[in-house]
Order: structure tokens, then sequence, then C-alpha cells
């Protein structure tokens, strides 16, 4: 094997008996990638069990499987064609074995969903594609299969494919093509059918060559769950895999939720081959850092600037594969990343019938293989992101009793909570603007503010003070103009929140809570702005303008940034 | 990262995955090929550490110079090594004489079985790939076995995200797979790019080579040339015979490997 070349998981998934099974049997059997005697063997054990040939023999290689001409469990399977290399995994189309179906979806990229031209879409075919949204498989082509039954019919083929279209429009899956096969005689599957010339598509076995692999995964915000932490040597070696970015010796790190942060010394290894300073998303990897905190397993590396949310109470969507329903009011264990934590369903908030899109009213449980938005609380606060925005760490599994019973993508952070992020101290707190990044966006033609990611930051809390477009220094002060309250800032550490009046001035910088310079430069000037500021309170807001134009420097520690477009986040170049 | 590049990494992740997991862990060393990297991927897993002990299920049928090498390498890797027998087995005349698969149960599965009772073992890592046989490309990565060691194969438990099982009553334990998704050829590309050092018997000598290795008497060899890990690559690429066609116990019947896992083989 051409070990530079790329790798891609597909899965074909669809109702029962629509023919997965036989799709893939003939694509192995089309590209000679069945080692010698596979078909012979095949062939005897039709004979043996009196019955016709089945390509699906391939694949289903349980007995219980080939007795009943049924797929009970996933598998997996290799081959090839010029371009790449493939693993096409099988999975079973009976609503009983929908938890085998998930299994093997969820570590695919892409997905065949093949429908019946003579049954027509059936009740798996509407809940595979749902689950298909679910995992985020965005990559998707559908093909209508038992073509020949239907005489190759062009009527038939189209009508099927606007049904379905509809279907997963509604899904926010985008079926990428359409393609009408005939896998037990092979039409259109490696090669173009004569029996439908009014097809001008590609063949199956040329269509996925057209997927195209997610790129980019090292460009994303650093995350580095915590697998574990060895001591078998002298080092101290936090090991884990890196599910976004690129991490480099000398890089500042947060720990999360610990909040706590420091160097990256070593990136470790044991033959000298692997000797990097640099590693990113998808490498199993060992680090020594410069501070020993008592670190542990499920913490999230990342960088200072870029952390993830941090949180226990959380929005998501799941399906349910569990024997008991899923209920309020009990005590599951959610897995998420390296992340293991008690959690119960705080508020069950829809359950949707996959196949109709229904939603069941007042539902108060999901049984099994029900798909439904929840809103989960931990008895501990974890890190993560949304799934929208990262994969890896958005997702997550339900374990009830011994079996892992659900899987979910995380939608959002519950509506009752924060917005905004903030300085807390007990009942005190100031709204923290001043780690939002401005750019101006092209596409916009204007200046734009992007929010950072929500948190609260308590006393002894590492605070980003370096941004993409803003860089305070290390020690620094946060005046709220609105209360007169102050945050301090040391060492990039919430330190202490009082009021401006308890203040003993110092020389680090106050910046207001937009994250702008206050002109203060003495203690003459601390006290003029102070006395000012009094001043501000007692009357209108009218004044604020003015005020802010005497006092503030907005740029002193901002710049602003090019970006094309606000959704990719890629700086074009700088003023 | 290329192809061999995310192969390791996974398997890297599964190994500790293993290792934090369960308190009492062992691997499964069959001297073969395929454990040999496991070993050298457990080696890079813990930076030159192996922090469980390999274990050895010996029918006492292997061929000579595999106990040679197997004794060789655990000094030279510093690895704690179990070797196990079924006596009672082999003192009450168990032998391939008495039918394969009632061999390789008596002497494989009912020793492993053996170990697994004896050091309590809650988790056991073996070198199977899903390209093997039929039964194997349906395995999960981490797979529960019963106090018998049988294997519930109709109703696997879901396998999510590398969201493994790892919560099982006291009794069963998980067979944990870290190669599973490997392809013979990915082995040898492997051993290659890494320099892995093998039992000889893989090359070929006097026209002859083993491309499996098991108990001498059931296992055949294949005509080759091949004497480098670059020729069996070249080979390889060029064969449309299956890797375990040497395996005599395979060939019983047409689900002999299914029959035998299903009651903990390997
Ligand atoms: N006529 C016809 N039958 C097919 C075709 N593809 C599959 N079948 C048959 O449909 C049945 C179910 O196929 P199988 O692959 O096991 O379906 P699965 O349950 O979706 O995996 C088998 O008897 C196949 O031979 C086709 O293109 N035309
Ligand atoms: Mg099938």
């Amino acid at each position: 094997m051409d070990i530079a070349r790329e790798v891609l998981n597909i899965v074909v998934v669809g109702h029962v008996d629509h023919g997965k099974s036989t799709v893939i049997g003939r694509l192995l059997y089309d590209t000679k990638s069945l080692p010698e005697g596979a078909i012979d063997r095949v062939k005897r054990i039709a004979k043996e069990k009196g019955k016709p040939f089945e390509y699906a023999y391939l694949l289903d290689a349980f007995e219980e499987e080939q007795k009943q001409g049924i797929t009970i469990d996933t598998t997996q399977l290799q081959f090839r064609t010029d371009k790449r290399d493939y693993v096409i995994i099988d999975a079973p189309g009976h609503k009983e074995f929908l938890k085998n179906m998930i299994s093997g979806a969820a570590s695919a990229e892409a997905a065949l969903l093949i429908i019946d031209a003579n049954e027509g879409i059936q009740e798996q075919s509407k809940r595979h594609g749902y689950i298909l949204s679910l995992l985020g498989i965005q990559k998707a082509y559908v093909l209508v299969n038992k073509m020949d039954l239907i005489q190759y019919s062009e009527e038939k083929f189209n009508a099927i494919k606007q049904e379905m279209n509809e279907f997963l429009t509604s899904l926010h899956v985008y079926p990428l093509k359409y393609i009408p096969v005939s896998a037990f005689h092979g039409e259109n599957i490696t090669a173009s059918s004569d029996k439908m010339p009014w097809y001008k598509g590609e063949p199956v076995l040329k269509a996925i060559d057209l997927f195209e692999k997610d790129k980019g995964l090292e460009g994303k915000p650093l995350r580095f769950p915590i697998q574990d932490v060895y001591k078998f040597d002298s080092r101290r070696i936090i090991a884990g895999r890196i599910e976004a970015g690129t991490l480099r010796t000398g890089d500042e790190i947060l720990i999360s939720p610990s909040n706590k942060v420091t160097k990256v010394k070593s990136i470790e290894y044991w033959v000298e081959k692997d000797k990097v300073d640099q590693i990113s998303a998808g490498m199993s990897v060992g680090i020594t850092v410069e501070d020993e905190f008592f670190n542990q397993r499920g913490e999230f590396i990342s960088h200072t600037y870029d952390a993830p949310i941090t949180s226990d109470t959380f929005k998501v969507s799941l399906f349910w594969m569990g024997k008991n329903d899923l209920v309020k009011n009990k005590e599951y264990k959610l897995k998420l990343a390296t992340q293991e934590v008690e959690c119960e369903i705080y508020a069950i908030n829809k359950v949707i019938d996959a196949t109709t899109l229904e939603n069941l009213e007042n539902a108060s449980q999901a049984k099994t293989n029900d798909v439904a938005e929840v809103t989960i609380k931990t008895k501990r606060e974890i890190c993560f992101d949304e799934f929208r925005n990262n994969q890896n760490t958005g997702r997550f599994v339900i374990v009830d009793g011994y079996d892992v019973c659900g899987g979910g993508i995380v939608t959002g952070l519950a509506q009752e909570r924060q917005s905004v992020s903030k300085f807390l101290k007990q009942d005190d707190e100031i709204t923290a603007k001043c780690f939002d990044e401005y750019y101006y966006v092209f596409t916009e033609g204007g200046i734009k503010k992007i929010e950072g990611v929500p948190h609260s930051f308590s006393l002894g809390d590492v605070i980003p003070s370096t941004g993409v477009t803003y860089e305070y220094p290390a020690d620094f002060n946060v005046v709220d103009i609105r209360t007169g309250l102050i945050a301090i800032i040391r060492k990039s550490k919430l330190q202490d929140i009082i009021s401006m009046k308890l203040l003993t001035y110092e020389q680090s910088p106050f910046i207001d809570s937009q994250g702008a310079f206050i002109k203060i430069h003495s203690e003459e000037d601390f006290n003029n702005f102070a006395a000012d500021l009094e001043k501000l309170q007692q009357s209108e807001i009218s004044r604020t303008a003015a005020f802010a134009n005497q006092w503030f420097d907005f740029m002193k520690f901002r710049q602003i940034r090019y970006l094309t477009a606000t959704k990719s986040l890629e700086i074009e170049y700088q003023i | 990262m290329d192809h061999l590049d995310r192969l390791e990494a996974q398997s890297i992740f599964i190994l500790r995955e293993a290792y934090k997991k369960f308190g009492k862990l062992g691997m499964l060393w069959s001297i073969g090929k395929d454990s040999t990297v496991m070993l050298w991927l457990a080696k890079k897993a813990f930076f030159g550490h192996c922090p469980f002990p390999f274990i050895h299920v010996d029918t006492t049928h292997k061929i000579p110079e595999m106990i040679a090498f197997r004794d060789r390498m655990a000094k030279e890797y510093n690895i704690e090594l179990i070797v196990h027998t079924n006596q009672e087995a082999l003192d009450a005349g168990m032998g391939p004489d008495k039918g394969r698969l009632v061999c390789c149960k008596a002497l494989k599965t009912d020793g492993l079985q053996q170990v697994v009772t004896k050091y309590e073992f809650e988790g056991l890592i073996l070198g199977i790939r899903r390209d093997e046989e039929g039964s194997r490309s349906k395995e999960r990565v981490f797979s529960e076995r019963n106090k018998d060691s049988e294997w519930d194969y109709t109703n696997q438990a879901p396998e999510l995200w590398d969201q493994f099982k790892t919560d099982f009553p006291k009794g069963n334990h998980i067979r944990v797979h870290p190669i599973l998704h490997w392809n013979e050829m990915d082995i040898w590309a492997y051993i290659e790019r890494e320099k892995i050092e093998l039992v000889d018997l893989y090359f070929a000598k006097n026209g002859k080579r083993y491309r499996s290795l098991g108990c001498a008497p059931c296992t055949g060899q294949i005509d080759s040339n091949a004497v480098t890990v670059a020729q069996i690559i070249e080979e390889l690429k060029n064969t449309k015979v299956g890797e375990r066609a040497g395996r005599a116990q395979d060939q019983e019947d047409s689900y002999a490997m299914q029959k035998l896992r299903k009651d903990g083989y390997m």
C-alpha cells in the first residue's frame, strides 16, 4: 500500500432488504477486492443452505445472518480505487439493530443511503436519514436500488428522488447525488449502465471518488483532552490525543476547567525518529509542562486565547438506544472526550418521531429509537464545544447501568444560562466585554464585533489577556463605568473585585469593560477620573459620549483585523 | 499525518484507554507479526515502558524458533512475561489428532480462560484484525466476554466516537483490540517503516516461508522467495490468496472461526 494515500470511511445505510449488503458485496467483487475463494465459499454456503447465491453473504459472515438473510451487526471492509482507499461499513437495516447501525455510522465521514425502487421510501430510510443528520454526516448520496424491478423507469426514479429530497432537506441533509442502480446485476455500480441511458451522472464507484474529505482540523482552536498522566520514570508525561488544533513546544496553555496556565516544556517520544516540536489534530502524544500542577484525566488543554466552553448545563440533541426509557430525575453517566461525569436530564424539551418528524406531545420520556432534544445537567462543570464548532469535543454518550444507551451532540448552552462573560465575586459582577474581538468584514462592509465564548471568571481564574485583536498587559484593572466596581487583574488572573473608592492607585493601567484604555497616567489622573465618574453617574446618559471621548483610548490595546466574511474567521492581512 | 501515522495514533489511543480503565490488564503475545507490532505500539504508547504483563498461551506445539525468539525479545524489550500451558489437557493426551477444533479449544481457548481466571484479568489486549476473517470483521474495539469467556456476538454493545465499553459486571472481561482497523499490508508496511524485528520464520528459506504463524501441526508454509520485509510487501501485492489459508482450523467448516471465537478463542 502506498502510505501517502487518503482513506475515506463510508457507511451504507437504509431500510432492511433494500440491498445495502449487496451494493457492498458487488463493489468488492467488481473491484476485485475479494480474496481468492471468497466467491466459491459463498456459493458453497448458498448450496448448503439451499438458497440462491447472495453477494450479501460476503459481509453477513455470521451463521445467524446467513440463515435469516439479514445483517445483524456492522462490518467494515476495505477496498481501493485509483484515487484512494476506502473503509466501507455495512449497517443493519432492522429497527431492532439500530444501535449497531449507529455504531457503524458513527465512524463514517460519508454515507450511501439505499432505497429499494420497488418498495420506495420506508420507515428506516427516514430514520437513518435522521441519524446521519444527527451524526453530522453531510456527505451523502442516495442510491435508488433494484431498478431492474421497475424496468429501469426514469419517472419512478424521479418520484422517489423528489420525495426523499423533501424529507432530507428538512433535516439539513443535502444529498449530493441520486444514483439509480441495480446492485445485484451490477448496473451503474462500476460502469455506466446502458439500461439507463437517461442517467447522465457517474456510476457509484466513480461518484464516491468525488466525495471530498474534511480538512483543516489542525487549524482549529487547540483541544487536547488529557487521557492520562504517566510517571514511569523521571518525566511526568501528560498523554492524550489532540482532537483539534496544533501545539508547539513553548506554547502557553490553559488547562480547563481548573483554569491553570503553564507552558509546554517538551514533546515526548520513544524512538528518536518520532522527535518533533509541533503536534496536531489526530496525533496521540505526550507532553511535559513547566509547572507541575496536579493534572487529571478529562481536563482540556487549550491555548489561553481559545478556551472551550465550561458549564454544567447545556442543550443537546440525542438518540436513545436503551432498553429502559430516558427519564428525568435519574442518574446517568455522561462521557465526553475523556471526561466522565454523573448527570441527569434537567428537561425534556422535545421528543421527535424520526420517521415523520412529528413532535410527540408532552413526552416525559424518550423510548428506544426516539430522537430527543433535552437539557442536561452534570454534577460538576465540564469542558466542551458546540458540535457545529467542533465535532470531536461536541458529542457525547450516555451510559445507563453497564451500557452506552444514548449518543448526542451539544447544540448550545441552556437558555437560562448567561450569554456574556462576567467577572464574579460573590454578589458583585462586572460584564466583561473586553474579550470581544473586532473585525472589518469585507462582505459586510463594516466593523463587526465577535463576542468571545461566554465564561464566568471567579477569583483566581485565568483570564484571556491576549486575543486575536487585543492584547492587555498581565496586570491591569477593569472599571465598570455603570457601577464603579473594579476588577483587579494580576498575572493574568482575576485577583479581586472592589469598589473604585477603595482602590489605592498603582501603576497598572485601567481599561473600561469594553476594553478601551482609560487615560490615567498618574495618581492625579486617577483622582480626576474618579471624580468625573462620580459626576457622570449622577447625571444623564447624554454626557457619556463626552466623558468617553475625554478619557478613553479605544485602540491602545486593540487593533482591527480584516476578515473576508464572518463565517471564515480567517485573517487576510493586518492593519 | 500519513496513513500509518493515523493507524498508529488510533492504536495508541486504544492502548492508553485500556491501561487507564482496567486495573488488571494483560496483552496476549502470540510471537507472530501482529502481536509483535502491538508490543512495539505499547512501547510507544508508554514511552518505552510496558506497564502490564504479556501472556503467551503455549500449546507446546509451537515451532521451536518461536519460543527462542519469545524469550530473547522479552529480555530485550524488558517485559513481564506470563507463559501458560493447559497442562491437564496435555496430560490427558490432547493434540491435533483429537480433531483440530477440539485441540484449539482445549489448548488455546481453555488455556486462555485459565489465565484469565488465575490472574483475574479485567482487560485482555489481543492483536486481531477485521480483515482476517468474517467474525473478526464484526468485532468491537472493546468487546465484552462473560465469566466463561463467551462472546454474545448477536447482541454487541454500541461503540461510537471512541467511547468504549468500560462498564461491566464483575467476573466478565473486556477483549481490547488495538489493531482491529489495520490490514495485513498495513502491518508489513509498518514493520518496514519502524524496523521491527520479527521471528525468522516469516522469511523464506529454501523457497518456503510462513505467512501466518500458529502451531506447527496446523500451520502450512507458502512458496516464496521473499527474504526481506520489502520483498514480502511486493509478494503480497500480487497475491489473491487469503492470509489464513495456511491455517487448518479455519478451513474445518464454514463457521469454524465463529464457533471457536464464540467460546473465547482469540
Ligand atoms: N432484483 C434485485 N434484487 C436485489 C438487488 N439488490 C439486492 N437485491 C436482493 O435484495 C435482497 C436483500 O438484499 P441485502 O443486500 O441483503 O439487503 P440489506 O438488508 O439492505 O443488506 C437480497 O435477496 C438481494 O439479492 C437488485 O438490484 N435487484
Ligand atoms: Mg444487509
